[in-house]
């Protein structure tokens, strides 16, 4: 069965939980176990619905404050898919665990209040989903039952949200009609809202074609771990293990190691249940070649005639995530891009993004938490990358501070030099 | 596997995440070791760890928190296991932990030696200096293990926090740590039950003998059947009788409860787990069932 991965995105208090807990109660996700015990909590903290929200805000601090912190996973399947779902928090407090949930969905769910419309977080969330180049987009209009479930209220939250995404990219939009707290248009179309002729949140989600959504033209295989059995078997055996983040291998292919620029042949593809005829993502193989050349972790292989860019210089998206320091001019970091780590100095912040109105300030001072802009870097070593647009997997890269080691940015390439 | 189409069905998906994982961590780490209790999900990571290797060894040692309180199968599945794959087993004791005078054991009926287990863990990630630890914890098993990244960072005194974690972006994993702070890592986050249990029927992966129905001398308490043995105190009331039962989890013996079932064969848990009401810890955990927040409490002390 194939997975789609998703996640929530949108406001405080816009439904995004409820939401979730929704899709799981009336798929029959949930367990009687799971059920007795978020019915018990509802009835202590006084609700007067079962507060299906609880099924995936599960931390102590989440239940107290009645708010998601940090991203749940959830797993559910019908018939037709399997679901990843990352609840995502809505505070911009923790937009990075927002990110953190987005950055491997194929799909995010926008939820929007009908009642207040499109506000800073909607923008702010609908921009980073697509920033992230998430494919598919699903405006969710919740708390339909709270404005009668009124047509023209949808159709001015529809309207406020196709302008504002104009300006954004996104592949492919849609808008839905819900409530998550009754269940109107979650997994069967509502009686309520006979003027709306789309499908279903849960139809949407289990036909939404995703497939073409990977990149199979360019190749690219970032080497991960060198496989040296030593042992008396394997003597000579020297495959290099890693994950297809492009295109698709064969054994006789020929091709190019990043940086040395040695070309070789790909001799087998191995892996522990016997050879394979075609690698492709994101399949995690060992890749033997036919020439003893010198390569080790953070080298890249690829095709002679279609290679990634090589430089030390990336021009980049950073979302800044850091609460205790700003990403200023000549900060130093360090930098990790597919299996390759590496120093990198910030030359210049060239613009700040405002997620409202999407304006450009031009060579701002720094970037507080939060704050998206845009950067030039340089690093230590040449990365080999291609721009984000391209390849999710060669066109990410994340930021850690050098003291405390924490992720303090997530990086999008958008070109060299 | 449909080539034709460059899919991967999501078990191949499934795999393929955790084979990454297990290749970075040991590129990464300087000593890493992976945690084993004898359970299907610890079985299920060996192989996988296995796959990403072949074909060399292993290159990293099996950690076993031992309580003392195994079932005797899973020892010897695990001894025989080690054995076969040639790997290096270390054991860390909690008898030894209670010896040493680092832990008291608890008192009444209910004893168990599930929270002592954690110092036990923690003394043997100093001793040996660990500084990556896999385990096999599913998001979907319990509500705080839903919020967990796959790369999880412990600081010097082995504490989770869950208010405060590090962003984990794309599948690019932070592994940079100070000396004494670690990670646990968990390839499987995102496998449910029911994954696990097709996989292991489709890789034939062998397990201990108690996951299938068999025949047992139990008793009720708390609303689960547990196994009479030595390492559980029963009251007068809790009175013992022969039920065909099979285990969902494994873990120590006093606090892991059997479920009913006719289940012999690895097809008829796959009908059984994917027909079943209950979640696995619900069914079979004492250990979760303190508080409403029992396991991230746990967690946060450093527990598993
Ligand atoms: N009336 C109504 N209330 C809703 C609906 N969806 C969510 N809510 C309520 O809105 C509040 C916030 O919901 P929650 O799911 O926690 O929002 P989140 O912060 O986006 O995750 C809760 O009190 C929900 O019961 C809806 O469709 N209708
Ligand atoms: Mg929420």
């Amino acid at each position: 069965m194939e997975f789609l991965r998703f996640a929530t995105a949108g406001s405080v208090d816009d439904g995004k939980s409820t939401l979730i807990g929704r899709l799981l109660y009336d798929t029959k996700s949930i367990f009687q176990d799971q059920l007795e015990s978020v019915e018990a909590t509802s009835k202590q903290m006084g609700n007067e619905h079962t507060n299906l929200a609880l099924l995936t805000d599960g931390l102590r601090a989440e239940r107290e404050q009645g708010i998601t912190i940090d991203v749940a996973y959830r797993y559910f399947a019908t018939p037709k898919r399997k679901f990843i779902i990352a609840d995502t928090p809505g505070h911009i407090q923790y937009t990075r665990n927002m990110v953190t949930g987005a950055s491997t969905a194929d799909l995010v769910l926008v939820l929007v209040d009908a009642r207040h419309g499109v506000v800073e977080q909607s923008r702010r969330h609908a921009f980073l989903a697509s920033l992230l180049r998430i494919p598919h987009l699903v405006v969710c209009v919740n708390k339909m039952d709270l404005i009668d479930y009124d047509e023209k209220a949808f159709n001015a939250v529809k309207e406020e949200f196709r302008n504002f995404a104009m300006k954004l990219e996104i592949s492919d939009l849609s808008f839905v009609p819900i409530s998550a707290l009754h269940g109107d248009n979650v997994v069967e179309r509502s009686a309520k809202m006979p003027w709306y002729e789309g499908s279903s949140l849960l139809h949407h989600l289990e036909e939404v074609h995703i497939a073409s959504d990977r990149n199979l033209i360019d190749a690219r295989f970032p080497v991960q771990y060198v496989i040296r059995p030593q042992s008396e078997e394997h003597h000579d055996y020297r495959g290099y293990a890693g994950t297809v983040t492009g295109g698709v291998f064969k054994p006789g292919d020929e091709v190019v190691v990043l940086p040395s620029g040695f070309t070789s042949t790909v001799a087998s593809i191995d892996s522990y249940d016997g050879p394979i005829s075609e690698a492709f993502g994101p399949m995690s193989v060992t890749m033997r070649l036919t020439s003893e050349i010198d390569i080790s972790r953070g080298d890249m292989i690829c095709r002679p005639n279609n290679q990634p860019t090589v430089s030390q210089d990336l021009q980049a998206m950073v979302c800044w995530m850091s609460e205790s320091t700003e990403l200023t001019p000549r900060m130093k970091l360090a930098l990790k891009h597919t299996t390759r780590s590496s120093r990198v100095m910030v030359s210049e912040i060239q613009y700040r993004i405002d997620v409202n109105t999407l304006h450009r300030d031009e060579k701002p001072e720094s970037l507080k938490l939060n704050e998206i802009g845009r950067v030039s870097l340089r690093s230590t070593q040449p990365l080999f990358f291609d721009n984000y647009r391209r390849n999710r997997n060669t066109g990410s890269f994340i930021l850690m501070d050098e003291v405390t080691n924490a992720t303090v940015a997530a990086g999008i390439i958008v070109g060299s030099g | 596997m449909s080539i034709t189409t460059y899919e991967l069905n999501h078990l191949d998906q499934l795999e393929a995440e955790a084979i990454h994982i297990f290749r970075e961590v040991a590129s990464e780490f300087e000593r890493p070791c992976l945690m084993f209790s004898g359970g299907k999900d610890s079985i299920l990571m060996l192989h996988l760890a296995t796959k990403a290797f072949w074909p060399a060894r292993l290159p990293f040692p099996v950690l076993h928190v031992d309580t003392g309180h195994n079932f005797p199968e899973v020892i010897a599945y695990r001894d025989q296991r080690i054995k076969e794959l040639e790997a290096r087993l270390v054991v860390a004791s909690v008898q030894k932990s209670i010896d040493e005078g680092r832990v008291t054991e608890e008192k009444g009926p209910r004893a168990s030696r599930n929270r002592l287990q954690t110092t036990t863990l923690l003394d043997s990630i100093e001793e040996n200096k660990f500084d990556a630890l896999f385990g096999g914890a599913r998001r979907d098993e319990e509500k705080a293990r839903a919020k967990e990244r796959f790369y999880s960072f412990r600081d010097e005194f082995g504490q989770w926090d869950p208010k405060n974690q590090r962003p984990e972006l794309w599948n690019l994993y932070n592994g940079r740590i100070r000396q004494g702070e670690h990670i646990r890592v968990f390839p499987i986050s995102n496998w449910t039950e029911l994954d696990v249990w097709q996989y292991i029927e489709r890789e034939d992966i062998e397990i201990p003998s108690v996951y299938f129905a068999h025949k047992r001398e139990v008793f009720q308490r708390d609303g689960m059947l547990l196994a009479d043995s030595e390492f559980v105190t029963r009251s007068e009331y809790e009175e013992l009788m022969t039920r065909k039962v099979r285990y969902r989890t494994v873990g120590d013996m006093s606090c892991t409860g059997a479920v009913e079932s006719e289940a012999e064969n690895l097809k008829q848990i796959i009908e059984e787990i994917s027909s079943t009401r209950i979640t696995e810890r619900g069914a079979t955990r004492a250990d979760d069932r303190v508080s409403e927040a029992a396991m991230e409490d746990r967690k946060k002390e450093g527990y598993f």
